[in-house]
């Protein structure tokens, strides 16, 4: 069985790299281009992260047949 | 070996959550949260065997089909709660964990009251009627 773990590395990734730019732009002196470049990467991490949480809780439903919570 | 890429899993997402916690702390919070949830769906796919396992078993004891029915909901109400919680609990917010802890414990019990209510009902039966209250 081979476990999803890329998504770990993915968010990571995301992560290292927003924080990259953040810096980069920072140096430059474009403060409000770096805080726009975290806000849509934490956007796009959250995104990812919701869409396994609903299939998270879809599972677990369909489990325990819990229909009316 | 399936415990072995779990184990390896958590390290992983240690070591991760380390580099990330100081360069960008919310991308470390969300990389506990994917963390729980793979975990999670590893494990409630075996969950699934289990639990077929638990149905047959009370067909063939002949068991009412809706007590079985509550003892899972209650258990799946359980685990989503935990998860909640410890993830609350994780990013600082520890009074909103108990107050879904909380709300976990009340939905059981609401969900209990029909069993809770037969017991109550045939202990009255077993009372003999002279012997009344009073």
């Amino acid at each position: 069985m081979l476990l999803d773990a890329t998504i770990l590395f993915q968010i990571a990734g995301i992560g290292i790299i927003t924080a990259l730019i953040h810096t980069v732009l920072k140096q430059v002196g474009k403060e409000d281009i770096a805080q726009f470049v975290s806000l849509v990467g934490f956007i796009i991490v959250l995104v990812i992260v919701i869409h396994h949480l609903a299939d998270l809780f879809q599972q677990i439903k369909s489990v325990f047949l819990l229909k009316g919570f | 070996m399936d415990i072995v890429q779990i184990v390896l899993i958590g390290i992983v997402a240690t070591l991760l959550h380390i580099i990330l916690k100081d360069i960008n702390p919310s991308f470390a919070f969300f990389i506990i949260l994917i963390t729980s949830i793979l975990l999670l769906i590893i494990v409630i796919k075996q969950i699934g065997l289990i639990i077929q396992l638990l149905h047959s078993l009370g067909n063939k004891a002949s068991v009412n089909s809706f007590y079985v029915e509550t003892i899972l909901k209650i258990i799946g109400i359980a685990y989503i709660t935990e998860l909640g919680s410890n993830i609350t609990k994780d990013a600082g917010l520890s009074s909103v964990a108990s107050k879904i802890e909380l709300a976990g414990k009340i939905f059981i019990l609401l969900l209990a009251i029909p069993i809770i209510s037969a017991v109550v009902e045939v202990i009255l039966n077993f009372i003999p009627a002279s012997t009344a209250p009073f």
